[in-house]
């Protein structure tokens, strides 16, 4: 189809000018030309540039998407297994308004334990989500609506788009302390402090593990702790997980913090992924879950929760949810992908060792132990926006500038030229 | 460890320790949703459910298009296929080539790049965030909605922050448009007010106004400034033909104006499940349309970062292959036709069996529903003596119907109208 040019749409007379047009009986200026362009996503900026970016040594290490050591993106076996299954057979009618049973029966055993008292008691209110983001925003605007006095806190620092999603709740934000600069690890005392501060029956955001993006976790003892002060505060904890089995490769030990949560008898809340750990991530699949005192409330709790989906989106995407209860339902394919999932974290982990080894011959004055003390696909370097700028300009290296390096771009094949150029930029520090 | 701090109720707690949602009370059931859960517990070997707004084959079977299984091999085959993240606007060609679809292919307002389109989840999901981005960026926050309309709108409306106002359009004395109360209605609309407009096939009510009447809607719309919001979630299944299904939305972009079009693919491509639909903001020039698709952005990620990406390929792969395209354009047809057909057969049956009343509004009514004008106790009858599940205004879907239960259908309307008034 030819692109009409300008000069013919004149000559036809049907070209109007930039942003009047005489229609009927009055001109009209444009609705919408007090519109501001929108600030670029900061972390999709990144991506923009490196494609843009011709140097052939330029490494991607914003993207927050797993690459095999080729620097590809990878499809689990075990998805596409479950994608042959359902090509072909199944018809795709509408999920009910709280998604697939199936998937949601599966993503509460896995995080809750396959032999949870608590889903045999049908306590847990339980929906499909749009993976973690539509999952946070659905608990965001269930707690507006039935809680309208709360705020929730969101820990320094916190995936960027948690503040968008509470926001645009219009759930007012809190913040508490969480990651040390210094030690590039956990500030566990003032964390405690915040959370024994905060007015009893507050709502706080917990990323289970694998915290983005600093990578940094509580210990097993330091939940415990967490926990403790949760009950004697009766604060409502909210877990975001986002990366179980993908963090250390086991997704049992990657709930622990769940667990123990549970154990210690919290009403939690949980928003899970399947982007990650099943590489679903444009599938958008997820659960939300918000666990209650007996089935009955279990029950409202999850009507009410439909009635928030229902008029943003209907019903949620059957396919991904299909491919996720192909997967966890059978038991061949969920012991494939167990061994995936260990295999993509393994990798993960090993960039780590290799990063960190790799900067310590290089002998940086500086030390490293944080690249392997912290968890997940992300790292946070502690290097300045100014360094990570050099980074950039000198050496094509692409990451956000608030340090964070996905591991998930690292490969064998780049990390000793991404170990280099990090020594270079911060060896003078 | 932790020392006893003395503990005060705060405004969350419920029960000390126990749900802070204890008081949450359960959500009254969807009404279109209780048909069929009440179908399902019916044993009847005679019951019909014509409450399902989902299109069914002759034998009462859900349809997957041909062409959509092709394609679905087709990317299921490709081993270059990835899973990642879409852009927050959703997949680009999608995009394109939905706005071809709806505005046509030479349609101005895309050659001028005055488009901004976003996939976003099937029709509601194109709704909601078109409502959301009007809330924070248009002038007007009433939207104007018709009476009746799709349940669901109110709602999608109101949690995007819109006010919702009604505009006259179903009268049920003609089972046909009350044109001069929707002319009455949107002149006393404030200057600038959204108007929800069905592009074809109104649901619950299938009567659409003429090409004059659209002519007519559009003169006054445009001369008190009201912005046009269109839901077109039957393009092609209406009539059978893609382009004359669009014409009401077609009429409103030549004019060289401002509208906002949700488009789904739930019914004329089967896709219901996948949730595959597109906004488009057709503004006045390509600076404009740059920055409210900048604009869509901030809207989309909080709620669900980006679309999902099954649907919406399946949807690409047809619409840019000749010949997929060509095949889906017969399917469509077929499905439109077997609807159109059901009109005519139970109009038909009525008419011979001298059914009193006046039924030619099945045949005038287009699009998957028809409003029978049948009331409340009516229909209760024919569900309790006839296992006729239908919602309790009136509206069948003709979708629900075979040849072989016409004739059910037919005795308990017969019934109904004959025994009750």
């Amino acid at each position: 189809m030819a692109a009409i040019s300008r000069e013919i749409l004149k000559r036809r007379g049907i070209l109007p000018s930039p942003v009047m047009a005489t229609i009927g009986t009055r001109s009209m200026a444009s609705w919408f030309g007090h519109v501001e362009p929108a600030a670029k996503d900061p972390i999709l900026g990144v991506t923009e540039a490196f494609l843009a970016d011709p140097s052939p040594d330029k490494v991607n290490v914003g993207v927050g998407a797993y690459r095999d050591d080729n620097g590809k993106p990878v499809v689990l076996e075990c998805v596409r297994e479950a994608e042959r299954r359902i090509a072909g057979n199944l018809n795709m009618e509408y999920l009910p308004m709280g998604g697939s049973i199936k998937m949601i029966e599966e993503s509460l055993k896995l995080a809750y334990g396959e032999d949870s008292e608590l889903i045999k008691e049908k306590r847990i209110a339980a929906v499909q989500a749009l993976s973690g983001t539509g999952a946070c925003r659905l608990f965001a605007d269930f707690q507006k609506r039935f809680l309208p006095d709360t705020q929730i806190y969101i820990p320094i620092p916190t995936w960027a788009n948690h503040h968008n999603i509470w926001r645009d709740a219009c759930v007012p934000q809190r913040t508490f302390r969480y990651y040390h600069p210094e030690t590039k690890g956990l500030d566990f005392a003032s964390m405690m402090d915040d959370i024994k501060n905060a007015p009893n029956g507050s709502f706080f955001l917990l990323h289970a593990c694998a915290h983005n993006p600093t990578g940094v976790d509580p210990s097993e003892e330091q939940w415990r702790e967490i926990s403790y002060q949760f009950k004697v505060k009766n604060h409502f904890p909210f877990f975001d997980m986002a990366y179980q089995g993908f963090a250390s490769g086991d997704p049992n030990r990657d709930a622990k913090a769940i667990r123990i949560f549970l154990e210690d008898g919290h009403l939690i809340g949980c928003a899970q992924s399947y982007a990650k750990n099943m590489g679903l991530y444009g599938q958008r699949v997820g659960c939300l879950s918000i666990l209650c005192e007996d089935e009955l409330q279990a029950v409202a709790v999850k009507s009410q929760l439909q009635q928030l989906a229902r008029p943003m989106y209907s019903n949620p995407p059957v396919h991904g949810a299909l491919v996720v209860s192909i997967i966890l339902g059978d038991p061949e394919l969920k012991s494939l992908w167990l061994k995936e999932v260990k295999g993509m974290a393994d990798r993960i982990i090993g960039m780590r060792k290799a990063l960190r080894e790799n900067l310590e011959k290089l002998g940086s004055p500086l030390s490293w132990e944080h690249i392997t003390n912290q968890i997940g696909m992300f790292c946070y370097s502690g290097m300045t926006p100014e360094q990570v700028d050099r980074l950039t300009d000198e050496f094509h290296i692409y990451m956000t500038r608030n340090g964070r390096i996905s591991m998930a771009g690292v490969t064998t094949g780049n990390v000793g030229y991404l170990a280099n150029a990090i020594h270079e930029v911060t060896k003078s520090s | 460890m932790a020392s006893q701090n003395p503990i005060a109720p705060s405004p969350a707690a419920g029960i000390y320790g126990g749900s802070v949602f204890a008081n949450v009370v359960q959500a009254p059931e969807d009404p279109i949703l209780g048909v069929t859960v009440a179908y399902n517990k019916d044993p009847s070997p005679v019951k019909v459910n014509l409450g399902v707004g989902a299109y069914r084959t002759e034998e009462g079977k859900p349809l997957v298009l041909n062409v959509v299984r092709r394609a679905e091999q087709l990317l299921v085959n490709d081993p270059s296929r990835v899973k990642e993240y879409l852009p927050i606007t959703g997949l680009a060609d999608f995009n394109k080539l939905s706005a071809k679809l709806i505005f046509g292919a030479d349609s101005p307002a895309i050659q001028e790049n005055r488009v901004a389109t976003v996939q976003c989840l099937s029709g509601t999901g194109s709704l909601r965030v078109g409502g959301e981005f009007l809330a924070r960026h248009y002038h007007e926050r009433t939207i104007y909605i018709p009476q009746p309309t799709w349940g669901n709108h109110p709602k999608v409306f109101t949690l995007a922050g819109l006010s919702v106002k009604t505009y006259r359009y179903y009268d049920p004395t003609t089972r046909g448009l009350n044109f001069e109360g929707l002319l009455a209605d949107l002149s006393a609309a404030p200057p600038g007010a959204i108007v929800l407009l069905h592009a074809c096939a109104h649901n619950p009510t299938g009567v659409d106004p003429t090409l004059d009447q659209w002519e007519q809607i559009r003169l006054l719309m445009r001369s008190k400034g009201l912005l046009p919001f269109f839901d077109s979630a039957y393009q092609g299944f209406a009539s059978g033909n893609l382009d004359a299904d669009a014409q009401s939305v077609r009429m409103f972009v030549a004019d060289g104006g401002e509208c906002l079009t949700a488009q789904s693919y739930a019914k004329n491509m089967g896709l219901y499940g996948e949730r595959v639909g597109a906004l488009s903001i057709v503004c006045k020039s390509a600076d404009v349309a740059t920055r409210v698709e900048s604009q869509l952005k901030l809207v989309i990620r909080p709620m669900y970062s980006n679309p999902p990406i099954h649907g919406a390929s399946i949807v690409a792969t047809i619409l840019k292959d000749r010949e997929l395209y060509h095949e889906w354009t017969i399917e469509l047809k077929a499905m439109a036709d077997r609807i159109i057909n059901m009109r005519q057969q139970l109009f038909d049956a009525l008419r011979a069996r001298g059914t009193p009343g006046d039924w030619s509004h099945i045949i005038k009514q287009i699009g998957m529903f028809t409003f029978t004008g049948l009331n409340t106790e009516q229909v209760t009858f024919m569900t309790k003596e006839y296992h006729i599940y239908m919602t309790s205004d009136g509206r069948i879907s003709m979708a629900g119907l075979s040849s072989k239960t016409v004739p059910h259908l037919v005795d308990a309307i017969h019934a109904a109208v004959t025994r009750m008034k």
